[in-house]
């Protein structure tokens, strides 16, 4: 190691210091601006250690790739909404993965006669991961986009159809790196090892529902960090190494952490072909054939009112209706009339990790007003009212039953609040596809509409109370 | 001890760390520290570089570019959407 090597080392472990330093800075919400910053000088300052150090035959095709990256990157993240987020980051993944998985592929296209060595094999992890994250991403971004159903997409057989798919996978990346010593070409197997890795991230994806994607997107996620990892072993660059593995383990934090919001194991998530129409044994008969309270805007300004707390409970129809401006003004003037304003922030609520805290940020509700599962549910007893805007699976009591098939989820105990109040297109069942019990409790008003346009009538039939 | 086994103790231990801290996030930053994390996966575009740097086929050319793009996209993108985000994280 020459003197001039050593320096670029040293730059390369003060660029993964900044990244562990800028992560740690995301654990207050005053200081994560500033960690996000940091890790991108780190990123910059890894970038330019490797253009100064590696030999550079050509520079076009170099400056052509990234700026055609830095362009798309920088106008999908300041055109997206709020609200399409959860496709976003899972669109990013995929880049991620992609880019791990090209790393790879290069180099053993570069030497595809690398045999079974430990080179070898960190190339064929490398493509195998990358490869699975790039399809697996796309599909979870198709779901949430809903270019394609976001239903799980299931067929007898399917889970020993992908173990089998799985296993020949491995098998023709063994072959490529000459393992039984086949007469086919080692480059010629190895395309079809690529072939099988991207199928594979097909099939993974297509069996998981629409309501189970933040974990879907998480595990990707992490996915996206190992690939990177994986690349890193293949080129022998420890700050690669070191980010992929940061974020390996930042995805499948997240990952666990979805599982434990709906009490399932990750097994059961990615395996179980949970939700919409696929829950068996359950009795749709008496889906919305039980009377209700219906309330109008009037009725449900009038609860909220005169009261001293108001818990909110956003869930996934807020984002999809776009609701968010609206319902932090219905919460603004709650506050003018001296009500004591809350949101209550299932884990799960949303599409990905997180994501109705952004839609809430987004219209300018401060940060402190919000509360997960674990800091406010003790506090329903005491609320007087507590109005439910888009969700529904996360608030149902049937949880709290063992025969149910959400038997054990946690969910926000609404319905111990004096008043509750449903906002909600109609009476159709969440992803669980159950029925919700909470709809038909005597202290419960369903309030009809589209979240937008009833939280609009709020607004002002609030502004309209004495 | 070879520099594979050196890789996997850095691994390992870069694992470690990055649990100890990020199940301190709270969940309200679920979200940019997801696509904060996605950003730094983007440091592939380190692996990118080198590979387009010395590739000499055109296949190699071809993928290495590519492969610089998709890490630039997540890169550029990852880092400016988290600071998009956090720029709307106010208390009032």
């Amino acid at each position: 190691m020459n003197l001039d090597h050593s320096i670029i080392e040293i730059v390369y472990l003060l660029s993964a210091i900044l990244f562990v330093v800028g992560l740690k800075r995301l654990q207050s919400p005053a200081t994560a601006r500033a960690g996000n910053a940091l890790a991108a000088v780190a990123m910059l300052l890894a970038i330019i250690a490797t253009v100064v150090d590696a030999e550079i035959l050509s520079w076009s095709g170099i400056l052509i790739g990234m700026v055609i990256g830095s362009l798309v990157g920088a106008v999908a993240a300041t055109r997206v909404a709020m609200t399409d987020m959860p496709q976003l980051v899972g669109i990013f993944n995929g880049f991620g993965g992609g880019a791990s998985a090209l790393v790879a592929i290069t180099e053993f296209v570069s030497n595809p006669a690398v045999g079974a060595s430990s080179a070898g094999i960190t190339m064929m992890l490398g493509t195998l991961i990358g490869a699975v994250t790039f399809t697996g991403s796309f599909i979870a971004f198709a779901k949430l986009q809903e270019l394609m159903t976001g239903n799980p997409i299931t067929f007898p057989g399917q889970n020993a159809f992908n173990a089998v798919i799985f296993i020949g996978v491995l098998l023709l990346g063994a072959a490529a790196l000459g393992v039984g010593g086949l007469a086919v070409s080692t480059q010629t197997l190895f395309w079809a090892f690529l072939a099988g890795g991207l199928i594979l991230g097909i099939l993974i994806v297509i069996p998981i529902g629409g309501a189970d994607m933040p974990v879907v997107i998480s595990l990707l996620n992490s996915y996206s960090g190992l690939a990177a990892s994986a690349a890193g072993f293949v080129i022998g660059n420890m700050v690669l190494i070191i980010s992929g593995a940061l974020v390996g383990a930042a995805g499948l934090i997240l990952t666990m952490l979805m599982c434990k919001g709906m009490n399932r194991s990750l097994a059961n998530v990615a395996f179980g072909g949970f939700g919409g129409t696929a829950a068996a044994g359950v009795d749709r008969s008496l889906i919305g054939k039980r009377p209700v309270k219906r309330a109008d805007a009037e009725a449900v300004a009038a609860e909220l009112g005169y009261v001293n707390s108001v818990v909110i409970v956003p869930g996934y129809g807020l984002a999809v209706a776009q609701a968010q401006h609206e319902l932090r003004k219905v919460g603004d003037l709650l506050q003018e009339r001296g009500v004591t304003v809350r949101y209550a922030i299932h884990p799960v609520a949303g599409r990905m990790p997180g994501h109705m805290n952004v839609l809430l940020a987004e219209a300018d509700v401060s940060y402190d007003k919000l509360f997960d599962l674990d800091e406010i549910n003790d506090d329903f007893s005491n609320t007087d009212a507590v109005l439910i805007v888009g969700a529904n699976d996360v608030c149902n009591p049937a949880a709290r039953d063992p025969g149910s098939v959400i038997a054990g989820m946690p969910i926000l105990d609404v319905d111990k609040a004096r008043r509750v109040i449903v906002m909600k297109r109609s009476l159709s069942p969440g992803f669980a596809g159950i029925d919700n019990d909470l709809f038909y409790f005597d202290h419960t008003l369903m309030f009809f509409g589209d979240a937008k346009g009833s939280m609009s009538d709020l607004v002002r039939a609030v502004r309209e109370l004495a | 001890m070879g520099e594979l086994m050196i890789g996997l103790y850095v691994f390992v231990l870069a694992t470690l760390t990055g649990r100890e801290i990020i199940t301190k996030v709270p969940p309200t930053l679920h979200t940019p520290l997801m696509s904060g994390a996605n950003a730094i996966s983007g440091i592939a575009i380190v692996g990118a570089l080198v590979v387009a740097g010395r590739a000499e086929g055109a296949l190699q050319t071809g993928l290495g570019i590519a492969a610089i793009a998709m890490a630039m996209i997540n890169v550029v993108g990852g880092f400016l959407v988290t600071d998009r985000m956090l720029g709307m994280f106010r208390k009032k």
